[in-house]
């Protein structure tokens, strides 16, 4: 096949992409420069207006608050994710697919899903406060529900099957040899695990952080649902200006700056793993 | 040794416990989930003559139907066209890589503002249109890898033989793609009635193209009912039959 044949194949499929991708991407850039006009609409007037509002301190709180929700729950992930990842590695070889099937198989379920399960969960009269008041561990019921917390752990519940992923893979690449040799020299099993194992795996953690911080800070469902819209996140902030503030253009440079802090990690990421290998 | 097993267990009661809780209250009586009040299957009778509901089921499934179809063509042919070049270009690559990453919020406020602005009514044409998109490039990277074992010389003997490019095509290119093909589907089918937010805002106003996610996210948010247990225990069922599905097929292909 010549050249120009095989570019034919590719024209739908680049074209779709460009067309309902790129191009309202490029819509949303432009768009974030001008402002809302007074009845909801835009008004094409050049400027950065929206800009400097996203650092007035309202949003920018908004902005950090994300960041810390999903830095925690990035970080307990990996912190949660790192020993399944390597007691499974440890595991005899003929159950490691298996184990790492179980583990991925909850993530097939439907999303929302997922979140509602932990609403009935954690709610008030949920499993969780029925059992530990049954044990009579506590005496009130425990407001889990719609803190910053049951968002945490939503996050971490939704995402963690990919940390360990990434972990395993990580950890399963790892030459036996060097273990050894820590250990004919003397190391001891948690000398050797912190300064031989850990280090070397360090690609798998970062990916695994970095893949739960990236769809954490732009997630919309659980903030919504396991956060009962009490705070905003700037996925929710987000949706606001498109659907009830009807600020397009701010909203529209939100969506930037979301993207920017994203396309930035993953940049982090991408140096970081070059450096390592 | 003891310590890793005992990890593993509390590892897997986290990460089941929820779905086991949904699965047994969408049996409960009571339709509490503090009160068990006997075996019975009332939700589901209920979620069977809710007619809102099979009126999403519906456009559900067209949506995902269509846009998989839609997307298994063109993803594929553009596998086909990314593997078969000699040299990586980046760019595309880069370009075929952009839906799969960028957060859902994004792309469903810039498919919104982009209808908006070309005056594109809104409907289930338009959730087709922005599935399709990440479809392509998740049916296209599932293809991608029925090349990795995939030996070139066969084409160029194909060429040799006297086989025009559409024979080839036929006989030889697709055949061997063809279990990466079907799993791509399946993945799409299975990514296209999960998805909630692009399909949220590319449906436009009034209830007549309301999805299936975009239901059940109106009945958690705006007062549960129990019937929502059954409808969830359906769809994990569902998935799971798909997934086992995909993974079957990929296993058989390997063999073969």
């Amino acid at each position: 096949m010549n050249t120009l044949k095989r570019n034919i194949l590719l024209i739908p499929g680049l074209a779709w992409i460009f067309i309902f991708l790129i191009l309202p991407c490029i819509l949303i850039i432009s768009l974030s420069f001008f402002e809302r006009g007074i009845y909801g609409g835009i008004d094409y007037n050049f400027n950065f207006e929206n800009y400097s509002r996203v650092v007035e301190f309202t949003y920018l709180k908004i902005l950090l608050n994300s960041s810390k929700i999903a830095f925690l729950s990035g970080f307990f992930a990996v912190l949660f994710g790192y020993p399944a990842a390597y007691f499974i590695y440890k595991a005899p070889a003929k159950y490691q697919i298996a184990l790492l099937f179980l583990v991925m198989l909850p993530f097939w379920s439907n999303y929302l899903i997922r979140t509602y399960a932990w609403m009935v969960l954690l709610n008030n009269q949920g499993l969780i406060n029925t059992i530990l008041i049954n044990l009579n561990i506590i005496k009130e019921p425990l407001n889990i529900l719609y803190t910053e917390f049951s968002v945490i752990i939503g996050l971490i519940y939704n995402y963690l099957p990919f940390v360990i992923l990434s972990i395993y893979s990580s950890v399963s690449k790892l030459d036996q040899n060097l273990i050894e040799a820590s250990k004919d020299l003397g190391g001891s099993s948690i000398k050797t695990f912190f300064l031989v194992t850990l280090p070397l795996t360090l690609p798998g953690v970062a990916a695994g952080f970095i893949f739960v911080f990236v769809l954490s800070i732009g997630n919309f469902i659980t903030p919504d649902l396991l956060g009962g819209g009490k705070f905003l996140m700037i996925g929710n902030l987000i949706y606001d200006q498109f659907l009830s503030a009807r600020d397009w253009p701010f909203g529209a440079s939100l969506s930037f700056v979301l993207i920017s802090i994203m396309l930035f990690l993953l940049f982090l990421q991408s140096i970081f793993v070059r450096k390592i290998s | 040794m003891k310590f890793n097993k005992l990890y593993l267990l509390l590892l897997f009661c986290f990460l089941y416990m929820p779905i086991v809780v949904l699965i047994s209250l969408s049996f409960n009586k009571s339709g509490l989930p503090t009160a068990w009040g006997g075996f019975s299957f009332e939700w589901y009778v209920k979620l069977f003559q809710n007619e809102k509901i099979f009126k999403a089921l519906t456009n559900t499934l067209i949506v995902a139907t269509v846009s998989t179809l839609i997307a298994s063509t063109i993803g594929t042919l553009l596998a086909i066209g990314i593997e078969l070049k000699k040299v990586r270009n980046n760019i595309i690559e880069g370009t075929v890589f952009i839906p799969m990453i960028i957060p859902d919020i994004v792309m469903a406020i810039s498919l919104l503002s982009f209808f908006t602005l070309i005056q594109f009514t809104l409907g289930l044409h338009s959730i087709i249109i922005s599935h399709v998109v990440f479809n392509i490039a998740f049916v296209c990277a599932v293809v991608r890898t029925r090349f990795n074992h995939f030996d070139h010389s066969i084409i160029e003997a194909s060429y040799d033989l006297g086989g025009k490019n559409i024979v080839t095509f036929i006989k030889i290119t697709l055949p061997i793609i063809f279990p990466g093909v079907l799993a791509g589907s399946l993945l799409a089918f299975t990514l296209s009635v999960d998805e909630f937010i692009i399909a949220f805002f590319t449906a436009g106003a009034g209830s007549s193209s309301t999805t299936l996610p975009m239901l059940i996210y109106s009945m958690i948010r705006f007062g549960v009912t129990p019937e929502i247990n059954a409808l969830s225990t359906f769809i994990i069922l569902f998935s799971f039959i798909i997934l086992f599905t995909s993974l079957r097929l990929n296993k058989e292909s390997v063999i073969s």
